[in-house]
């Protein structure tokens, strides 16, 4: 055998190796959520594909059951639509703003949008809390969405890529007459409609997992998210894993699909930062 | 009037960040702001504030729990550093080779777990890490005779399954960081130090490793904010912001227990302001250390 083929095959069996090892728990939890919840609770989430135990009855329960779990799913799609759509316009607005002029206090600014991506948000939780809690926001989607708008990542991201926009198509708008908004309405949104997939993907994924802020402004339960519905499953007076673990295996799909589909997206969103540009 | 003043090319630049600036100001300076004079005070929800001073701070240097909360968000960020840095810059290099087979596959399936949400990978996690026989591990650690093992009871095996959820979560993701960085490597470096003699390895380390400089940086500098910030993970593997003798307490899972367990605002700021000045304290030395602030323009 040839030395390179000798390199493929150690290559190749190395990275299936830790393939097989990352996919291990999506294989345990799909296997769960073929077994009776009683079953988790007294043998753990584990590896065994006894079919004697296994069946269709916590997927019945899923679709079928009277419990909140699609409830939980619609409201987290309609945040996540609401949140992706209003982050994506006011950020690549704000981003046009930062490429297209030269204005007094720009870099001071661009640095604070530096600043927010090096401070913790969850040191924020308190003085976030305590003013929507003044404001009369507490409860609403409202609160979940507005501090999100301008999202510091996202107008990054815009910057760069309209940054690789020649500043020709500006300059000929104004001498046809366009005025300044008109020129990014017209000119330049249809431009950056690629980058619009590669955000709109990322922000959607991060809106869909968001968990830590939703759960401190929502108490009503008819307002729960997908992953704060699932975590209220768990009880110190004991854990509803029928459901549980279905829900967990089904709320994975969604995006799972839209990762398979839309993967460049993804990865093009995820690795935007990491490239100096 | 207004119409004209509003459209003029001086004016429009500031209609197009206004966003920014009005998000800025409430949602960042305003509430930064309030923390940090919410250090200084008493305050408790639907009572009268009160200034203490310093008190709060003082209070929080002899506070056991609190040591023990920094320590853990200490050790965690070191970890996962030591884990996800050096074995996600290894696997991009071996799969940016010319001999790898089914690429594209393995980028995805290094991906997956990202996509799922920090509740629903800590809850897969703890039953995985159960203390059972029969869960996961267990079984696993059973075919050598090991265990079972109580995971979630003791510090160093909590720790385990705290850093295998992020190792489980995040190696795709800097995978693919680094693979965008060694994309901008040019192959020309590589083939004139082959020409050079140079080994596999001297590439690696002479060209390849300090080409990937801003990409590990950034992989750093998120990866400091993530070690730090972590809440919801030991959240979820112990249930809940109790585990035994504190060994999964956070920096913010102590702002949280503080600040809304126990009402304690004043006392739950300082924390936050604590951590505030940890992150930017070692963001900006490493960023000062790896020479950053010299490059940029």
């Amino acid at each position: 055998m040839s030395r390179d083929n000798l390199i493929k095959i150690v290559l190749f069996v190395l990275f299936a190796g830790l393939c097989a090892l990352i996919l291990l728990p999506f294989y345990a939890v799909t296997i769960a959520s073929f077994k009776p919840g009683e079953d988790l609770i007294r043998y753990g989430l584990n590896l065994s594909l006894d079919l004697s135990v296994m069946n269709f009855d916590n997927f019945i329960y899923l679709f079928a059951g009277n419990h909140a779990y699609f409830t939980w799913f619609f409201n987290s799609l309609l945040l996540t639509t609401v949140q992706v759509v209003l982050t994506l316009l006011v950020s690549a607005t704000v981003a046009y703003g930062f490429s297209a002029y030269e204005f007094r206090g720009k870099n001071f600014l661009f640095i604070c949008v530096l600043l927010i991506m090096m401070v913790p948000f969850e040191i924020l939780l308190l003085p976030l809390y305590t003013l929507t809690n003044k404001i009369g926001l507490m409860n609403s989607y409202s609160a979940i969405v507005l501090p999100g708008v301008a999202s510091a990542a996202t107008i990054f991201f815009f910057r760069q890529y309209l940054r690789g926009v020649p500043k020709e198509i500006i300059a000929a708008g104004r001498v046809d007459g366009a005025s300044e908004y008109g020129i990014y309405m017209r000119l330049i949104l249809p431009v950056m409609k690629p980058s619009f997939a590669a955000m709109a993907i990322l922000n959607g994924m991060n809106s869909w997992n968001n968990f830590l802020w939703p759960f401190m402004v929502l108490s009503d339960a008819g307002k729960y998210t997908l992953p704060i519905g699932l975590k209220t499953l768990l009880t110190p007076y004991g854990n509803n894993y029928d459901l549980l673990i279905v829900g967990s295996f089904f709320s994975i799909i969604p995006i799972f699909i839209l990762f398979v589909a839309f993967q460049k997206y993804f990865i093009d969103g995820m690795t935007a930062g990491a490239v100096k540009g | 009037m207004i119409k004209k003043f509003l459209y003029s090319q001086k004016v429009a630049p500031y209609v197009f960040v206004l966003p920014f600036i009005f998000v800025f100001i409430f949602f960042w300076v305003y509430p930064l702001g309030s923390s940090f004079s919410m250090s200084f005070q008493k305050i408790q929800l639907g009572q009268e504030a009160s200034w203490i001073g310093f008190s709060n701070y003082e209070k929080l240097m002899g506070d056991g729990v609190f040591l023990k909360a920094v320590t853990n968000s200490a050790v965690y960020m070191v970890l996962t550093l030591a884990v996800l840095i050096p074995f996600p810059m290894l696997f991009a290099v071996l799969i940016n080779n010319k001999f790898m087979w089914g690429r594209d596959f393995f980028k995805s399936s290094f991906f997956f777990p990202a996509l799922t949400s920090v509740v629903v990978a800590g809850t897969i996690f703890r039953l995985m890490f159960g203390e059972m026989e029969g869960s996961l591990i267990n079984s696993v650690l059973g075919w050598f005779g090991i265990g079972p093992v109580k995971f979630l009871k003791g510090q160093v095996t909590g720790f385990v399954a705290l850093v295998s959820l992020a190792t489980w979560r995040w190696t795709g993701v800097n995978m693919l960081y680094f693979l965008a960085g060694l994309k901008n490597i040019p192959d020309e470096y590589y083939e004139a130090a082959s020409m050079d003699g140079a080994s596999s390895f001297q590439k690696l380390t002479r060209i390849t490793m300090p080409l990937l400089k801003p990409t590990t940086i950034y992989v750093l500098t998120i990866s400091i904010y993530a070690g730090l910030a972590m809440f919801i993970e030991s959240m979820m593997l112990w249930n809940g912001n109790n585990s035994p003798k504190n060994i999964g307490l956070t920096i913010v899972g102590y702002l949280y227990r503080q600040g809304i367990e126990k009402n304690n605002l004043g006392y739950a700021a300082a924390v936050g302001i604590v951590l505030l000045a940890i992150t930017m304290i070692i963001n900006l030395a490493q960023l000062a250390f790896s020479g950053m602030f010299k490059k940029e323009d």
